[in-house]
């Protein structure tokens, strides 16, 4: 569903290539993990792929379900089914976070030739998705992740992707931050979402989270591309020695 | 200050031009009132370029004797606030529509003409007309206050006895291109009375109005007000309140276009355990024509234990100015006095501008006050969140707006009102796809 071909990335302001060139393909009910050193590109390229400014894309192609991506404005990818957890979530003062979810599902819905959903069923779902994610009511009430913890922060990326229902979802760094009970939460969430027609991007430096989202496929980031993929086990392997091993091989 | 003799002369010219246009109605019980407020005029002189308070603005439409043109501006839309119920006395060009407006009967409010009741020599209103304006004048003249308690040929003067059960609605119409009004309202709310007012509309190409308003001990006075749509008209209003003890004085107004506005706002906070606030939401697009939009506010504390609150708003865009100045007084021996002070203006574009002064002036060691005052653009960050949640840019940006705005639009304390003012932002912001 998800099919990157060469992509490669530079800065906009600035002579500096960030993506040289990745191959990436993501099939619809498949988990794909990307761990990478820090700095290798991962959240370029969840930015590029959601359509952030910024960058200017000199090379290759990005498409989902056979559209463009880069060719589209960051809401249409949205509404195509795109979602990106932020690895830093963005706080918005002065819009609560009830009226951003409303406003955001009712907007996809409304781009996909849905009907809106009404207050109260709404009201329904966010209260439901909420509570599996023990995010309590008085959360919802306050700005979008204003006075939010790290943690909170996270899961209230989690809940967004539960009331959009994205088909194919990129999490950068959502365990990061995470105590062990959130991280289980924040799993499960993602557990409860898979799905056939659902494809997954993780991006974590971390088997932790993986122990519990058992990935498909796992993808070695360095220096802007994919330098080696591999089952479930090759996580385990950085795990345990780290990216230096895989790094010489790949020269 | 001695300014140099001729531009004191031209000054004194400009004066006698601009009042030798206007009538001064003469007798009743407004007659002493208006010889004083014009001898104050001509001693102060209209304000000039150079005068310290008017920087940030050029009075030159203002002063002129003759009111610029200004097109009628008309547009489709339900009349704001229709759907509450209320008491509407409608305005047009500055001259009073009795066929227009409601019977003024509300339990608990008096509600007179000043045009019928101004010729009576005696009336409760003597007390006020004039009196607060006067007092306004320290320590920072207000000319066009005085040309105004001069020469208003009509307005209300309300008086609340008790707790009004709907709101007055003040509406001003504009209906020629060439009308040049001058208002003059009086409003008392009697000890533990209350009263919502209502304003609405452009009312004349230029439109001077002064509101003086006497809040009683224990009294409640909530004001929301919408400027009118019109592009071209320029409007200068003041509003003299004094505020009694336990009393709560509250004033919000939304502005959005208009070629020039400046609205003073003039309190003193007279009786222990009183508040007061006082906030603006403007909006502005150069595109449509020039757009300055000035906020002027003045708040003394003369008493123990009081608030006050100044929040105000701008968004600018295609060149459009704002203006903010601001002074929190406190007085000697108004002790434990809690003032605050925010003006802050959305730039959409790097062509409009923001200037702000905000000023405190203490002489009570037991006080908190606070000020600020911040000029900003849209934060991308937070529009590339919405938008990558599928909220389209403009609905986006639309929602950072009025996100903007909500600490102003907070000081409403009626729901249904403040609904109304939002849905009139939020078409505003849709009309011009921001
Ligand atoms: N807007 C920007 N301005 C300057 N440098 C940038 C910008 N965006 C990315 N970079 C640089 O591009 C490189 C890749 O950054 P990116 O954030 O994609 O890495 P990452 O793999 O997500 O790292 P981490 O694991 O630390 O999150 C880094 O060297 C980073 O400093
Ligand atoms: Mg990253």
């Amino acid at each position: 569903m998800l099919e990157i071909r060469n992509l490669q990335v530079k800065l906009q302001d600035e002579d500096k290539q960030i993506l040289k060139g990745v191959d990436l393909t993501v099939e619809p009910g498949k988990v794909h993990a990307i761990m990478g050193p820090n700095g290798s590109g991962k959240s370029t390229l969840s930015y590029v792929l959601s359509g952030r400014d910024g960058y200017e894309v000199t090379g290759g192609s990005a498409h989902l379900d056979g559209a463009d991506l880069l060719e589209m404005e960051p809401e249409d990818r949205a509404a195509a089914g795109l979602f990106l957890a932020f690895q830093y979530p963005v706080e918005i003062p002065g819009v609560g976070n009830m009226t951003f979810l409303r406003t955001a599902l009712n907007a996809q819905r409304k781009a996909r030739g849905e009907p809106e959903v009404s207050a109260g069923d709404f009201l329904k779902l966010v209260r439901e998705k909420a509570k599996t994610l023990k995010i309590d009511a008085e959360m919802l009430k306050r700005p979008v992740n204003v006075g939010f913890s790290g943690g909170e922060k996270k899961r209230n990326e989690i809940l967004q992707m539960a009331i959009l229902e994205p088909t194919m979802c990129i999490l950068d760094e959502t365990d990061s931050g995470l105590d062990v009970d959130a991280m289980r939460l924040v799993a499960d969430g993602v557990n409860a979402l898979r799905s056939e027609g659902r494809g997954f991007l993780v991006i974590t430096h971390y088997q932790r989270l993986l122990d519990h989202i058992r990935p498909d496929v796992v993808h070695i980031m360095a220096d802007g591309r994919i330098i080696k993929t591999g089952g479930p086990d090759l996580a385990l392997e950085v795990e345990k020695n780290g990216y230096a091993d895989i790094l010489a091989e790949a020269l | 200050m001695a300014a140099p003799k001729r531009s004191d002369d031209l000054r004194a010219e400009a004066t006698a031009a601009r009042l030798a246009a206007v009538t001064v109605p003469t007798g009743g019980f407004t007659g002493a009132a208006r010889a004083a407020a014009r001898a104050r005029l001509e001693a102060m002189g209209l304000p000039g370029r150079r005068d310290e308070y008017w920087r940030y603005t050029d009075p030159t439409a203002l002063n002129a004797a003759e009111a610029p043109e200004a097109a009628v501006f008309t547009a489709e839309e339900s009349p704001i606030f229709g759907a509450v119920d209320r008491i509407t006395l409608v305005f047009s060009d500055g001259v009073f529509d009795a066929a227009a407006s409601d019977d003024p009967s509300l339990a608990g409010v008096e509600i007179a003409r000043l045009a019928e009741a101004g010729r009576a020599d005696i009336h409760w209103a003597k007390d006020l007309y004039g009196v607060l304006e006067a007092r306004g004048q320290e320590p920072v003249a207000r000319p066009h206050a005085a040309l105004n308690t001069a020469a208003a040929a009509d307005g209300i003067l309300i008086r609340v006895t008790g707790k009004a059960a709907k709101p007055v609605h003040l509406v001003y119409r504009h209906a020629s291109v060439q009308s040049d009004a001058i208002l003059h309202h009086c409003l008392r709310i009697e000890p533990g009375a209350e009263l919502t007012l209502l304003e609405s509309g452009p009312a004349a190409a230029r439109f001077n109005k002064v509101l003086e308003v006497d809040v009683a001990a224990g009294g409640r006075f909530h004001h929301i007000r919408a400027q009118g749509r019109d592009h071209e008209r320029r409007a200068i209003t003041h509003i003299f309140a004094r505020v009694g003890e336990g009393a709560l004085f509250k004033s919000f107004t939304m502005t959005a276009n208009g070629r020039m506005t400046r609205n003073e706002c003039v309190i003193e906070i007279a009786g222990n355990d009183a508040v007061a606030h006082v906030a603006g939401a403007a909006l502005g697009d150069g595109a449509s024509g020039a757009f300055h939009h000035d906020d002027t506010v003045f708040v003394t504390h003369a008493a123990e234990r009081c608030e006050s609150r100044q929040v105000f708003k701008k968004v600018l865009k295609n060149g459009a100015t704002g203006v903010f100045q601001g002074k929190i007084l406190v007085k000697p021996g108004a002790q434990k006095t809690d003032g605050y002070q925010i003006s802050q203006s959305l730039l959409l574009d790097e062509d409009s501008q923001f200037l702000a002064k905000p000023e405190l002036e203490i002489y009570a060691d037991d006080v908190k006050c606070s000020h600020g005052s911040t000029t900003g653009a849209i934060d991308e960050t937070a529009l590339f969140y919405l938008r990558s949640r599928g909220v389209p840019r403009e609905d986006a940006t639309s929602l950072l707006i009025l996100s903007f705005l909500a600490d102003a639009i907070a000081e409403i304390e009626d729901d249904r009102l403040a609904e109304e003012i939002v849905s009139r932002l939020e078409a505003w912001l849709a009309r011009r796809k921001v």
